[in-house]
């Protein structure tokens, strides 16, 4: 059974819609991760999860139960904020235990528990400190083990590395994944960084204007982009226009591929940027070079054809490198290239 | 000048100026009123400009001076206490509206200083006086037979001050309350705590630097009011300010005057400067 359903969750304020229709099954233990622009109704959601904001409509299931009636404060969920929102007139270790103290755990109980905890987070010998005498990572720390000292049924992340510098986020994301797979919590994070969402997550669920675009696994969601939107979003991407001829081939400005489902007419193929090869002249669809930057192990190269711009990356391999200016052949193989179905706007 | 002792040379200039104002208008007079306080007064001499510790001995052993001191002191601590127990809820509710809301119900709560105090005190002895709206009401409706007193009670002066002062605990508590964090509370529910543990135990601690700072500004204009403690309290209610400005026009004694003015202002700031320390040592982590 999954452990945490949603079901045509929806919430709008006044006229505007900020989120509709998610439906969504978390597996235990699952690392699940929101990921879209600012906007996209993410935050709801996950706002909707942890009782802060009512749900208009549908449903939230945990463990088959229905959350609606719930107050935040029964769910035992734990939650680490953007802003990380500790106690700044209470130490760490006073901090961590408020979750237990609220639970009437015993006090010889709560120490334990609370050292356990710090040092799963690494925070050993930080008990006494006070919030505001910690760095950024040194605070997220203690958002995480507050959160996971309630044993929580699920753990939500809204944005918790945003506020880290580049370095330290990527260390904490390897540290998140770690912990979380050893505790094996069922997380949802928040996130508008497609690496970190890649880097940490089970499974992607890319949301744009409060609608899920695409769920599936990292490399899934980022090989077989299934919109536009998807596409562009994680990554770099092509959007090349071809036609189908209904059959199971589809044709770039006379460049011919089996890509079978494709119904008949003009179609949209995403491919990814070091998918695209230079061919020999004849095997693949023609294009001018209009920049190339060099990039240390690689050169990127910008190319205009009748299929639209292109973007393509080069390994620097010792290989000669098209000019400015260059005709080349271009072509990809036909598992590289996803069909993109448009979202009917709402 | 070379150009570092300029630089140097800066602040002093900068300062100036005010510091001129200060000396002038604030620390001189108050030096000549502590002078003033040991000078010998008679009822056909005059002010006799002799050292004398006269006013001092007088003020300090007559239980008429102890009575009003002890009165004025009340009022305030009375004034400040239902200041904090209606402006902090106030003040939390004023956070948490929508912008255009808030800036109307911001406004009504400014609104008591824009009014002249003679004025809105005025208005006040209308309401609470025996024939007054609030007598009648209640009259009315059933809930006393006479008029209750409120005129020439300190109940009235405590009243009045509260809903004068009011204003300035509430920007106080709310400066305190925009500085916190807007998820903590969520934070704390999502640890399983009530409303009323949020307020206990996450809130309030947080805001006690807002609601001190609230408080000195409320106890001390308290202490020292004169218009309304005048109007309301009346000749038979006098409080340490009235009690001077009795003794400076009416008695003419102006040295025993400025005995009791400098007693009040040496108890202000003995009362301020104690319970000011005595609350950062208690909440030490938040005034950091």
């Amino acid at each position: 059974m999954s452990h945490l359903v949603l079901e045509g969750l929806g919430k709008s304020y006044g006229s505007a819609v900020a989120v509709e229709g998610i439906d969504l099954s978390v597996a235990r233990g699952e690392f699940i991760s929101l990921l879209g622009p600012s906007g996209c109704g993410k935050t709801t959601t996950l706002q909707m999860i942890a009782g802060f904001v009512p749900v208009d409509r549908g449903r939230i299931l945990l463990d088959g139960a229905d959350l609606a009636a719930v107050p935040p404060a029964k769910r035992g969920l734990g939650i680490v904020f953007q802003s990380y929102a500790l106690f700044p007139h209470m130490t760490v270790a006073e901090n961590i235990a408020f979750g237990l103290e609220m639970r009437d755990v015993p006090k010889a109980e709560r120490e334990s528990r609370t050292l356990e905890v710090m040092a799963l987070v690494g925070l050993k010998g930080f008990a006494d400190r006070y919030p505001r005498r910690m760095s950024g990572g040194q605070q997220q720390r203690v958002a995480l083990a507050r959160a996971l000292v309630i044993k929580p049924s699920l753990l939500l992340l809204d944005e918790p590395l945003s506020n880290l510098d580049a370095k330290l986020r990527e260390e904490m994301q390897g540290e998140l994944r770690q912990i979380q797979r050893s505790i094996g919590t069922t997380t949802i994070l928040v996130t508008h960084d497609q690496h970190e969402a890649m880097a940490l997550s089970d499974r992607i669920v890319v949301m744009n204007q409060g609608r899920v675009e695409q769920i599936g696994a990292p490399d899934t969601v980022y090989d077989r982009p299934q919109t536009s939107f998807v596409a562009n979003f994680l990554g770099k991407t092509n959007l090349l226009a071809a036609v189908a001829d209904g059959s199971g081939h589809v044709a770039v400005d006379g460049f011919r591929i089996a890509l079978p489902g494709a119904a008949a007419g003009p179609i949209s193929l995403a491919v990814r940027p070091e998918r695209l090869v230079l061919a020999e002249a004849g095997q693949g669809f023609s294009a001018r070079i209009t920049n190339r930057v060099f990039q240390g192990a690689h050169w990127l190269l910008s190319a205009e054809s009748a299929a639209g711009a292109l973007l393509l990356t080069r390994a620097n391999d010792g290989r000669a490198v098209p000019a400015e200016g260059d005709t080349v052949a271009v072509s990809f193989a036909p598992a590289d290239a996803s069909l993109i179905s448009e979202r009917p706007s709402p | 000048m070379s150009p570092a002792a300029s630089e140097r040379a800066a602040p002093y200039w900068l300062t100036g100026p005010a510091l001129l104002v200060f000396l002038g208008l604030v620390l001189i007079p108050l030096g000549m009123t502590v002078l003033l306080s040991f000078y010998d007064w008679g009822q056909y001499k005059g002010i006799v400009p002799e050292f004398t510790l006269k006013n001092w001995r007088e003020v300090a052993t007559d239980s008429y001076f102890l009575e009003i001191f002890l009165r004025t002191f009340r009022i305030a601590i009375l004034v400040t206490l239902l200041s904090i127990m209606i402006g902090v809820p106030e003040a939390y509710i004023l956070n948490r509206m929508s912008p255009g809301w808030r800036s109307m119900c911001l406004l009504a709560v400014i609104g008591p200083l824009l009014v002249s105090v003679v004025a809105r005190t005025l208005g006040w002895a209308l309401l609470l006086g025996p024939n007054g709206l609030v007598n009648q009401g209640l009259i009315a409706i059933g809930l006393i037979g006479t008029p209750l007193e409120f005129m020439f009670t300190e109940t009235g002066v405590v009243v009045a001050l509260t809903h004068v002062l009011i204003p300035f605990m509430i920007l106080a508590v709310w400066a305190s309350l925009q500085r916190l964090d807007p998820q903590i509370e969520n934070a704390a529910s999502s640890l399983g705590a009530g409303f009323v543990t949020i307020w206990r135990r996450v809130i309030l601690p947080q805001i006690v630097p807002g609601i001190l700072s609230g408080s000195i500004i409320v106890f001390a204009l308290a202490a020292s009011a004169f218009a309304s403690p005048a109007i309301i309290g009346g000749r038979r209610l006098k409080v340490a300010a009235t009690l001077a400005y009795d003794e400076f026009l009416n008695t003419l004694n102006w040295p025993l005057g400025a005995a009791v003015a400098v007693l009040l202002l040496v108890a202000l700031v003995a009362i301020i400067v104690g319970s000011n320390r005595l609350i950062e040592r208690r909440y030490a982590q938040v005034f950091e």
